[in-house]
């Protein structure tokens, strides 16, 4: 028998492994579901999956009796508009600080120290701040994506322009480059990828603060469904919902990853040797 | 009367010939207590091949570092055509690392144009249309020259050790330096294709007109390579302080001897260097 760390399953088996929790899961779900409603064809807990069908049909097919909205895509577009604004201006923010920071250190000495003290607030203590100063609008919202998420891309960029091999830096001067001309084809070339990482990481926490937002004030969005539906107990509409967000999230991380890849072939054959 | 000014260029003359490239007077570096390099007095001339052995940490890569303004002297003169030389990297010297010398996002050919786009484009950094293609043509004889010719659309981590070596070198050549600084630059490689850069770098060399300085450490490489062959090395020793005194320049050879006759104590410091 070899060591537990040697053995490696085969293709086949690794596949039916990886499907296995999903799947035990799903009966569980099943079984504990069928359970109770069968004492309780009432119950609210744990609902069926054609009870949430039904739901989330009622919202994405049919129109909303009071606003005539088809409320399913309604709260879908608004809360993507909300995520990728908030962190479409984060990434620009936080690659800009970075790369300059991490390059100039002229500049990342009065900096760095702050964007670290920054880092560390908690930008959801911010989120009363935010409405307060912003108002209970759109911006408050993007707005706490922003201070949530660019000091993380910042300090993440900031590392990986300072991980840049000095090497390079000095064959760049010995072959005539300026600072900018530098940052231009030298650096930032080679952070884009790295910046789509740094994007990637931090949409989970992007994910957050948008859901927290609009639970506590807006008037559509996938957050502030789930939160409004609670009151009754909705969990036919809470979990197919929970698991929308989910797929959601997948679909843009796997973009980005597609995007990447297809952009910077030479970066993903760097780092996998 | 009327040879006076005749005699007097021919003197000028003769000087120009003479006054050498580098000079280090009483140059001196040291890192807070530690002192690296002390004490040091040479000259070298334009068109000399200069390599340099010893053992690791003897100060022979700060030595090249203030050459190529990556480090700035601690005190005492670094001069290049007696003015101080420049405390920043610049395009009069070429350098090429051991590694990570070349952009890893940017082909063969690009690797070696963008030293041309720096020159002609401020701004962007890119050229385009009719100025791209002189650069390209220009690069693409220099790349044949290297050998790289079936390699021009690869990125640099698609290529061996020793065609990223060659692209390294090209990519140095470009903006034609008067001084080429060579760190260690064929220590990761096989023997056979070493064998092939000492070729190249020997003919860039000639073709050229180059002042090559190169860290080595192989002797023989050196020997094979060099017109003249530095031993770095310490001549005063504290054993309660071994940072107390720097390395100086313990032998000064011009290459015309055989190895075999190399004195047996500078052998025995050179080996001491390989087995690092």
């Amino acid at each position: 028998m070899k060591r537990l760390i040697n053995l490696t399953p085969s293709k086949p088996l690794k596949l039916l492994l990886g499907i296995l929790p999903f799947a035990l899961l799903l009966v569980v779900y099943l079984v504990a579901s069928d359970a109770r409603l069968a004492e309780n064809a009432n119950d609210k807990l744990l609902p069926s999956f054609a009870q949430m069908g039904d739901a989330i049909s009622n919202l994405a097919f049919e129109p909303s009796k009071r606003s005539g909205d088809y409320l399913f895509w309604q709260d879908t577009l608004s809360s993507l508009y909300r995520l990728s604004l908030g962190i479409f201006i984060a990434a620009i923010l936080g690659f800009t600080i970075g790369i300059l920071t991490g390059a100039i250190p002229t500049l990342y000495s009065p900096i760095a120290p702050l964007l670290t003290v920054i880092s560390l607030v908690p930008p959801m203590a911010l989120l009363p701040v935010l409405f307060i100063v912003f108002g209970l609008g759109e911006l408050s919202k993007v707005a706490l994506i922003v201070i949530g998420v660019a000091p993380f891309i910042a300090r993440d960029i900031q590392r990986c322009t300072q991980e840049i091999p000095l090497e390079q830096l000095v064959k760049a001067q010995t072959l005539g480059a300026s600072t900018w001309q530098i940052l231009v084809r030298v650096l930032i070339p080679q952070l884009l990828p790295r910046l789509i990482n740094a994007v990637r990481l931090s949409l989970g926490a992007g994910w957050l603060f948008l859901i927290a937002a609009e639970a506590i004030a807006s008037t559509d969005g996938l957050g502030y469904r789930i939160f409004l539906v609670r009151r009754y107990m909705s969990m036919d509409v809470i979990l197919p919902y929970v698991a929308w967000i989910t797929l959601l999230a997948f679909l843009v991380d796997w973009l980005l990853v597609k995007l990447s890849t297809k952009c910077f072939p030479w970066h993903y054959q760097l780092t996998s040797k | 009367m009327t040879v006076i000014p005749f005699d007097k260029k021919y003197l000028y003359e003769k000087r120009a010939k003479v006054m050498p490239m580098i000079q280090a007077k009483n140059l001196w570096k040291k890192y807070g207590e530690n002192v690296v390099l002390e004490r040091m007095n040479v000259s070298v001339n334009a068109g000399e091949f200069i390599t340099m052995v010893g053992t690791s940490g003897c100060g022979k890569s700060t030595f090249l570092k203030m050459l190529l303004g990556m480090e700035s002297p601690s005190s005492g003169e670094l001069l290049l055509d007696n003015k101080p030389i420049r405390s920043e990297p610049d395009q009069s010297r070429g350098i090429v690392f051991q590694q990570y010398s070349v952009f890893p996002h940017l082909t063969v050919l690009e690797n070696v144009i963008i030293a041309r786009e720096f020159e002609h484009s401020p701004l962007l950094g890119k050229l385009f249309g009719s100025q791209k293609r002189k650069v390209v043509a220009e690069a693409k004889a220099l790349l044949e020259s290297v050998g790289l010719t079936h390699a021009i659309n690869r990125y640099p981590h698609e290529l061996s050790g020793g065609m990223k070596q060659r692209l390294a070198i090209a990519q140095a050549m470009i903006r034609q330096p008067r001084i080429l600084l060579l760190d260690e630059p064929f220590g990761a490689l096989d023997p056979g294709i070493r064998a092939d850069m000492h070729q190249l770098i020997l003919e860039l060399w000639r073709e050229h007109q180059l002042t090559v300085f190169m860290v080595t450490h192989d002797l023989s490489e050196g020997f094979y390579l060099g017109t003249r062959l530095w031993v770095f090395d310490k001549l005063r020793h504290d054993n309660q302080a071994p940072g107390a005194y720097g390395a100086n320049i313990t032998y000064d050879l011009p290459v015309t001897r055989r190895k075999s006759e190399v004195p047996t104590e500078l052998q025995t410091i050179v080996q001491d260097s390989r087995d690092f």
